[in-house]
């Protein structure tokens, strides 16, 4: 039918795995609440399936065979990868839709190289999120990787290419599609420095994400987001393909970088489709 | 060539439950699969997140291997700062320690 929704969210692991280290337990309730929001949003909206646009972490892919693009086209998916004690997520079948999936791949094929994948299993960077939007793992998932890991990493116009690609993938199925891309945006994840976060430079990115500034956030240079937002900041990739999957502006419900404990700076928004 | 190697070893202990079960039982074997130096070789027998944040492991292969060896999160951090400590700077990757090693949670400060 079409693109019913399309919102964006971080990920990381602290968010679910380091929970109970929350000093600021309000702010952080706060931050939950958002993605609840966000939740019934999606509900809201009818949504037969989501497409998570993520960023994985060396769940599936490796510099032996790096894609620049991934859709999933299984019927169930399996995650976290993680510990389940140390990400706070127990481990259980993700439902997909191999169908549904396999008409978006022929679709985003008509533009952009897309690979597939009928075996995927979920890191943090898509289990946070389900763990929020759908906590009863009831609606179809189309996991989606965007390289923002193994460098070389996918251009910042081939991931805006590929969401408008996406856009049209949604608009030519019967089912309505919402689609959630996931990301950092500034942090230096895994590292000594985990819990730094450059407010300054998220709320830039933020403002350009949501103005839906196409040239403003292709801008960015991966050694300037390097330097600025640090490795974690390659996250952009999957916020940008939604927003061109978008083509509108957007609100910011939620955005803090006041749970350093978290290791990324929190934010939750959604496009404001017509 | 090497540093391939050591994180393809972990990628697939991180995601394969089969290569967790011989990493348990035969760490040896598992790591003959692959072309690892000595000192890679005793960093994995050792689990020494240190050395290996060092050698230049990406930090989410890294973190992910932290976990599964149950590792608590800020005995984590200070391991990698421990590492550079002892053996420098990150050699390798994009994951390099960008501050002076401070905590930057006050979680992780008030410990």
């Amino acid at each position: 039918m079409s693109l019913v929704y399309a919102g964006v969210c971080s990920h990381a692991p602290g968010i679910t795995g380091r929970r109970d280290l929350v000093e600021n337990t309000a702010l952080r309730d706060e931050f939950y609440a958002n993605f609840d929001k966000m939740r019934l949003e999606i509900v809201e909206s009818g949504a037969d399936a989501i497409v998570v646009v993520a960023a994985e972490h060396f769940a599936n892919f490796f510099m032996n065979n790096m894609p620049a693009f991934c859709v999933g086209m299984g019927d169930s998916y399996e995650g976290p990868i993680e510990d389940p004690a140390w990400l706070g997520i127990e481990r259980r079948n993700v439902p997909g839709n191999r169908d549904l999936s396999r008409r978006l791949i022929v679709e985003l094929m008509n533009t952009v190289d897309v690979a597939y994948a009928e075996e995927w299993k979920f890191d943090h960077g898509i289990m946070v999120p389900l763990n929020f939007l759908t906590p009863d793992y009831d609606l179809p998932v189309v996991p989606v990787n965007i390289n923002c890991q193994g460098p070389p990493l996918t251009p910042l116009p081939r991931a805006w290419a590929f969401g408008e690609a996406l856009r049209r993938a949604c608009d030519s199925v019967d089912e309505k599609i919402a689609v959630v891309g996931t990301g950092g945006i500034s942090h230096w994840p895994a590292t000594p420095d985990s819990g730094k976060i450059n407010e300054d430079w998220d709320r830039d990115f933020l403002d350009r994400l949501l103005r839906n500034d196409k040239q403003a956030m292709l801008n960015y240079t991966d050694e300037q987001t390097y330097a600025d937002a640090g490795q974690g900041g390659f996250e952009i990739r999957p916020y940008i393909a939604v927003a061109a999957a978008a083509g509108t502006s957007g609100t910011l419900h939620f955005y803090t970088a006041e749970l350093p404990i978290f290791a990324v700076g929190c934010a939750v928004a959604r496009f404001d489709l017509n | 060539m090497s540093l391939y190697q050591l994180q393809k070893f972990l990628y697939v202990l991180n995601r394969d439950s089969g290569a967790q079960e011989k990493y348990r039982v035969d760490l040896a074997s598992l790591m003959g699969d692959f072309d690892l130096t000595s000192e890679e070789i005793v960093a994995l027998k050792e689990g020494d997140i240190g050395l290996l944040y060092v050698l230049g492991v990406n930090g989410q292969i890294l973190m992910h291997y932290a976990a599964f060896l149950g590792i608590e999160w800020f005995d984590y951090l200070d391991r990698m700062r421990a590492g550079i400590e002892k053996h420098g700077p990150v050699r390798d990757g994009v994951y390099a320690m960008t501050g002076s090693g401070a905590s930057f949670t006050v979680e992780g400060g008030k410990r």
